[in-house]
């Protein structure tokens, strides 16, 4: 049976899909600012750190860098693996609801 | 070392010609399938998610963050590199708040999200402010930059350097819209990355094909060695930071020209994997970017790099030309060029679309026109903005416009961003709140930054900023939102919640996308 607009943004289901997608999303975003910031504040506070040397040459300020453009990469990823996975096929059972 | 830097390069305008030869065709083919309105804005909505991720990428990796990073860790280290994971962290923020609910909601230009279902007229003509101040911003920045690279690298002077970029971005841009500006980026993005990979190998290959070695030639280089591999002075600051990052993150979100290109795509779906694909492709680039600098600073030498340019925007070339000779150098520089072509044309069609879509369509047609009318009057705003476009940069020869870029993504974060945010998100959000968001923090953005050390010492030659921080982000942001929920609060609108049932339907589900 067709459900108007109202019934399905009101509906347990829709409501859950909408909380959902944002708890998911600014944990991400949390993630990114404590990956990011946790660097900038580090070489702000902490520069001889960054500066000793993990193999014969390379240092830590250079893994983080590195790290840090490597996690913002992976959590891009985290997002569409749930997006592709969760959201989607939500979407899909939400949208055959009105149809 | 000799160099062939600011000559008149054979191999160099060969590559350039080929590159221009085939977008101009690429041109040719896209006018014939541009008609309608979505066809010139839009590219049809027939863009892959690849494709997209691929024109992103081209749409933000400017000449400026390929030479000039490089050239900031040839001659300073370490700081260079902070910089560049600046530039990468916009995009997963993107991709969390943004990328989807953009793609559902809008039709041409974000302003059409914050419309949705507040007052078109006062939105409208707020959202294209605030869109239009930022593309200005950016492209100011971007042809000044563009003139003086291209006098650097083939000695051609500036004003001719920019009346041919001109010429050359309109000519996509009029003729192919946005399916001839994609395609353009995304040869682009294919170049500059492939230009960019070569070069690293190439280098490599004295070092062992080991980073590891790169650092350590970089360490035992005379007297600088050792500062070379650690932070300096760019991160003293941590207000100044946290502020500057604020602007650079969710700047991002807030740049009419990359989010125009959300709407390429067929659905929410396709534009979460542009996103995706964005992400790795300009991460990669940022990885690489400083490898190159720190290479150079060990084969060429940081006072060639300085002696041909005192900012070290030749050093990718320098390091080109030394390991692959003038062919090579040419290429690179033909690829540059060809950067700066796909980052203007993707500006100009962004502020076009604000003039046309949002202020002549939208507040003097009411939405009524033909589609061939839509599309004419595209054209006019196209070629108005681009002969602007040049004039801004022939006024702004010489001078200090480094700030620029950081004034357009303060300007974004402040004032397009949490409209946008807020727009999607809140039930509550009205007409007024809006307006106040855009223009409070555009407003504010604007005036903080010449308050500041940025331009108020650096450009004006004060003593004493009078506004302490570089990047007002942290404060005009923060504005922004205050003054869009007091707004809200203090006119409420009715009519604009019982919209958000059917905007959420959309936003989540793409009902009724376009």
């Amino acid at each position: 049976m067709a459900k108007s607009v109202h019934d399905i943004v009101n509906s347990p289901k829709f409501k859950r899909l909408v909380t959902t997608r944002w708890s998911v999303s600014f944990f991400l975003t949390f993630l990114l600012f404590v990956v990011y910031y946790g660097y900038i504040l580090l070489i702000a506070y902490n520069k001889e750190f960054l500066a000793e040397k993990v193999g014969v040459y390379t240092n830590y300020g250079i893994i983080f860098g590195v790290l840090v453009i490597v996690l913002s990469w992976v959590l891009t990823f985290i997002y569409v693996i749930w997006a592709n996975y969760s959201y989607d096929k939500k979407v899909e059972e939400l949208k055959k609801e009105i149809r | 070392m000799q160099t062939a830097i600011g000559q008149p390069n054979f191999i160099s305008i060969l590559f350039f010609g080929i590159f221009i030869f085939f977008t101009l065709m690429v041109t040719y083919w896209a006018a014939k399938k541009t008609k309608t309105a979505a066809e010139y804005y839009a590219a049809g909505r027939t863009v892959t998610g690849f494709q997209n991720g691929m024109a992103l990428a081209g749409d933000y990796m400017s000449a400026a963050s390929f030479l000039g990073i490089a050239g900031m860790v040839s001659l300073k280290g370490y700081d260079g590199m902070i910089y560049a994971t600046g530039w990468l962290v916009g995009w997963p923020a993107l991709m969390f708040l943004i990328a989807e609910p953009l793609r559902n909601l809008g039709k041409f230009t974000f302003a059409d999200v914050v419309a949705f279902r507040l007052k078109q007229t006062p939105i409208r003509i707020a959202g294209a402010i605030g869109g239009i101040l930022v593309v200005l911003a950016y492209t100011i920045a971007q042809m000044v930059g563009s003139g003086s690279l291209i006098k650097l690298m083939f000695g051609i002077p500036y004003e001719a350097a920019e009346i041919i970029v001109g010429c050359v971005m309109l000519a996509y841009v009029l003729f192919g819209g946005m399916l001839a500006t994609t395609w353009v980026q995304i040869i682009k993005a294919c170049l500059l990355l492939f230009g960019v990979t070569v070069l690293l190998f190439l280098g490599l290959a004295k070092f062992g094909f080991n980073p590891g070695n790169v650092y350590g030639a970089v360490q035992n280089l005379p007297q600088i060695g050792d500062e070379m591999l650690r932070p300096g002075g760019l991160v003293t600051n941590p207000l100044d930071a946290i502020s500057l990052g604020l602007a650079l993150m969710l700047g991002l979100l807030g740049l009419p020209h990359i989010l125009m290109r959300f709407f390429t795509v067929p659905n929410a779906q396709e534009a979460r994997k542009s996103v995706a694909y964005a992400t790795t492709f300009i991460g990669y680039f940022y990885c690489i970017i400083p490898v190159v600098g720190f290479m150079a600073a060990v084969l060429v030498g940081k006072d060639l790099i300085a002696k041909v340019d005192k900012g070290g925007n030749m050093a990718a070339l320098l390091l080109s030309e030394l390991l692959g000779g003038t062919p090579f150098m040419g290429f690179i520089a033909a690829v540059a060029f060809a950067t700066i072509l796909a980052v203007v044309a993707g500006l100009t069609l962004a502020a076009a679309s604000a003039l046309s879509h949002d202020i002549f369509m939208s507040v003097f047609r009411k939405g009524q026109a033909s589609e061939a009318e839509q599309v004419k009057i595209a054209r006019i705003a196209v070629v108005i903005f681009g002969i602007v476009a040049i004039l801004l940069g022939i006024l702004f020869k010489g001078q200090n416009v480094a700030f620029m870029v950081g004034l357009a993504f303060a300007i974004a974060a402040s004032g397009n961003f949490p409209a946008l945010f807020l727009s999607i998100v809140w039930k509550k959000y009205t007409t007024a709140g809006a307006v106040a968001s855009i223009l409070i923090g555009s407003v504010s953005a604007t005036v903080l930054i010449i308050l500041s050390p940025t331009v108020w010492v650096d450009v004006f030659k004060f003593k004493e900023a009078i506004f302490p921080l570089k990047n007002p982000a942290i404060v005009s942001m923060t504005l922004s939102f205050i003054c869009g929920i007091v707004a809200s609060y203090m006119f409420p609108d009715k009519e604009a919640e019982q919209k958000f049932e059917d905007e959420k339907l959309r936003t989540y589900l793409g009902v009724g996308a376009e």
